[in-house]
């Protein structure tokens, strides 16, 4: 395969033609903020917290989905970044009820990192409060949906590890929102196979284990990477 | 011309409130009120919530008394699984509330109301706090503040943090105590039980020179209630409710925390957030009530531990049948730290402590549940209703200090109108009135599922609305 060879961050990288930037600054020990992104399944570019700067291109790019080129200078820290990085962040906040103190992913969530990370003190935007229900009708797992992000990462885990095409994305925008099949009460899905990979993937406290109790909810990523490198590698590495 | 005295907000107190006093045409006392001002809601917010989260939530009404809801929610959710707790989480979850007992109690004592008797209603009030305290008896406030620091510091080695430890779940508690836990709540305990007898011994040289306070201070016959076990021994985790009256007769026993609103009403009154609840055969306001500690020791035959039960025998003799004046709610809070440092005590070598069997497991087996238990302030409820998925449909909690609000009210009357005549503010006999509301330790920021900062404001009005005079500090 080809070798393309670029800068990141000032520093020269090679990287293999079809790679993403964002696998190009990890194999180089560059770490960019991602959100949407997980390890086996394919990337959306959902959540904006990779963007990039690429020199040549006035538009910010998401690291995860725009794909290395021959000569490439990105850049990965910038005020510029860190104010979006930030904007999205409090925007994320902003949009649904996220109460990190009695949540039980306090203390192991993906956004209240990044919020820490990028430096995120409070939030500027006026938090909208929707009145979001709690599904917790199936026998082992609950949804938050005022915790969710829409990464749609219980989806594509769903579909592309699982198979089971259980989990989806309903409505559009701010609106948008996790279905369990076609928008039914999860306890009552005939495709969920109650393999738990959604709660393995979900990133806050929106996926849970149910009965779970403030900063109780522990994922197990390599799981996810267990069955992947499983399928795709031949590979059975525990 | 009738007039009206405001004191607000009230200060050392946890919580916002403030006091009116209506004077008559004389120049006399009417009648006087507290008002707490502040709402919050919990009780709606947490509908639509999993059972499960609940004493994560509920817990965050207070930072003074966390454990308290942590415990009796935990209790409610226990009862929604239909479990027994394994033995080794019910007695982790006793020490957790001995030690909160222990750090709320000083805090009432030491740093909030020991300033007034021990330095003196007419000092300034610049200096009538724990600082001046700490300047003028600077052995007792070091020691107040290290027993404080104590039970805070039993809480910790057990739910891991101070304030809100998420410690207690439904079922049972996350983990037990470690060994290091263990050896550091034992170092302590020999200074800690030498604090609460100082600060007993130290309260009785109060008594001798107060007994007009203890005359005038919410001293009336009322009911009593609280949580007491089957022999009649003194209780705070469990046990069922018992009443008895100004003349320390029982008039209601055994009774089951889930009928609770079979013998509790709640009365709202324009005038305030908190409720009023009182004793429903009795009915409003006639069933006045009292809890905490006065009530819990006036209830209880034993305390169970023999320094404490010498002491409760003399706080008896100081009642006929029941010990009536709420100034002595400061003595009762005293042996329920002794009792509670000795009962820690007892229980620090129990190797069941460190056991891994701490949770049981269950799913939603009953749809209501109350849960009780007894808070530093006296007895509090949470009920719970949940859909078969778990999910909260409906939630009452019933706040120690709510309890005591008919009681408060005409604990600051009976003060007002002993201390106050005629139409000038003399600021140590206002003072007089907020300690009458101190010796109870309201926890407004419970009582009303509120929070902030406090100075003194009083306004006279007149009949006429006219603003006579005001006091600010």
């Amino acid at each position: 395969m080809p070798v393309r060879t670029l800068t990141i961050d000032g520093k020269p990288v090679s990287a293999v033609e079809g790679q993403t930037v964002l696998d190009a600054a990890q194999d180089a020990g560059i770490t960019i903020p991602t959100l949407c992104h997980l390890d086996g399944v394919s990337d959306v570019g959902a959540c904006r917290l990779c963007l990039v700067e690429v020199t040549g291109v006035s538009r910010l790019l998401p690291a995860c989905v725009t794909k290395v080129t021959e000569g490439m200078e990105v850049r990965t820290e910038s005020e510029r970044l860190k104010r979006y990085r930030r904007m999205i962040l409090e925007l994320l906040f902003a949009e649904r009820n996220h109460v990190c103190a009695v949540c039980v992913s306090n203390g192991r969530c993906e956004l209240q990192n990044l919020a820490v990370a990028q430096g995120m003190d409070h939030v500027r935007f006026a938090y909208r409060f929707p009145p979001y229900e709690v599904d917790i009708t199936h026998r082992m797992f609950g949804m938050d949906h005022n915790r969710c992000v829409l990464c749609s990462r219980c989806v594509r885990v769903c579909w592309f590890i699982e198979g089971a095409a259980t989990k989806n994305v309903a409505g559009r925008g701010a609106g948008a929102r996790i279905i369990t099949d076609l928008s039914q009460p999860w306890g009552k899905s005939e495709t969920c196979t109650s393999c738990g990979k959604c709660v393995q993937a979900c990133p806050t406290g929106a996926k849970f284990h149910k009965g779970s109790t403030v900063a109780e909810m522990e994922r197990d990523r390599s799981r996810l990477e267990f069955i992947v490198t499983a399928r795709e590698k031949k590979q059975w590495i525990v | 011309m009738a007039q009206q005295i405001k004191i607000d907000p009230v200060t050392r107190i946890e919580g916002h409130a403030k006091i009116t006093i209506q004077l008559d045409e004389g120049g006399n006392v009417a009648n006087a009120r507290f008002h707490v001002t502040e709402f919050r809601g919990f009780e709606r917010f947490c509908e639509g919530r999993p059972f499960s989260e609940m004493p994560g939530i509920t817990p965050r009404i207070c930072g003074i008394c966390p454990v308290s809801h942590l415990l009796a929610s935990a209790k409610a959710c226990d009862q929604i699984l239909a479990v027994d707790i394994p033995p080794a989480a019910e007695n982790l979850r006793r020490m957790m509330n001995l030690g909160q007992i222990v750090q709320s109690h000083a805090l009432s004592f030491f740093h909030l109301s020991a300033p007034d008797f021990l330095l003196g209603w007419e000092t300034p009030p610049e200096r009538r706090n724990v600082f001046g305290l700490i300047a003028a008896h600077p052995e007792l406030a070091r020691g107040g503040i290290r027993l404080r620091q104590f039970g805070q510091e039993v809480i910790e080695h057990l739910g891991g943090r101070k304030i809100h430890p998420a410690w207690a779940v439904p079922g049972g508690v996350r983990h037990g105590l470690s060994e290091a836990g263990r050896e550091a709540i034992r170092a302590k305990i020999p200074e800690a039980k030498a604090v609460a007898l100082k600060g007993i011994e130290c309260f009785k040289e109060v008594l001798k020179t107060h007994e007009r306070e203890l005359q005038v201070f919410g001293n009336f016959p009322s009911l009593f209630m609280g949580l007491i076990a089957p022999d009649g021994t003194w209780e705070h985790y469990d046990g069922r409710l018992r009443f008895v009256d100004g003349g320390g007769n029982i008039i209601a026993d055994h009774v089951d925390p889930l009928r609770y609103d079979q013998f509790i009403g709640e009365a709202v009154e324009e005038t305030s957030y908190l409720k009023s609840p009182y004793y429903r055969p009795l009915g409003y306001p006639g069933g006045i009530y009292r809890v905490g500690p006065l009530a819990r020791l006036n209830i209880c035959r034993q305390m169970g531990t023999p320094l404490a039960d010498a002491e409760l025998t003399n706080f008896k003799s100081m009642g006929w049948g029941a010990v009536t004046s709420s100034f002595l709610y400061h003595y009762a809070r005293l042996i329920e730290i002794l009792a509670s440092i000795e009962r820690i005590e007892r229980m620090i070598d129990d190797p069941d402590l460190a056991s891994t069997q701490l949770r049981a497991d269950a799913g939603i087996n009953r749809r209501e549940a109350v849960g009780a238990s007894e808070a530093p302030r006296g007895t509090l409820f949470h009920h719970y209703q949940v859909d078969a998925n778990g999910l909260i449909q409906r939630v009452n909690l019933i706040i120690a200090t709510g309890q005591n609000n008919l009681a408060m009210n005409r604990t600051v009357t009976q003060i007002a109108r002993h201390f106050i005549q005629g139409p000038e503010i003399p600021e140590a006999m206002l003072n007089r009135v907020e300690a009458g509301i101190r010796a109870f330790d309201p926890c407004l920021s419970c009582s009303t599922h509120a929070s902030g900062q406090m100075a003194l404001d009083v306004t006279l009005i007149g009949a006429d609305g006219r603003v006579l005079d005001r006091v600010a500090r």
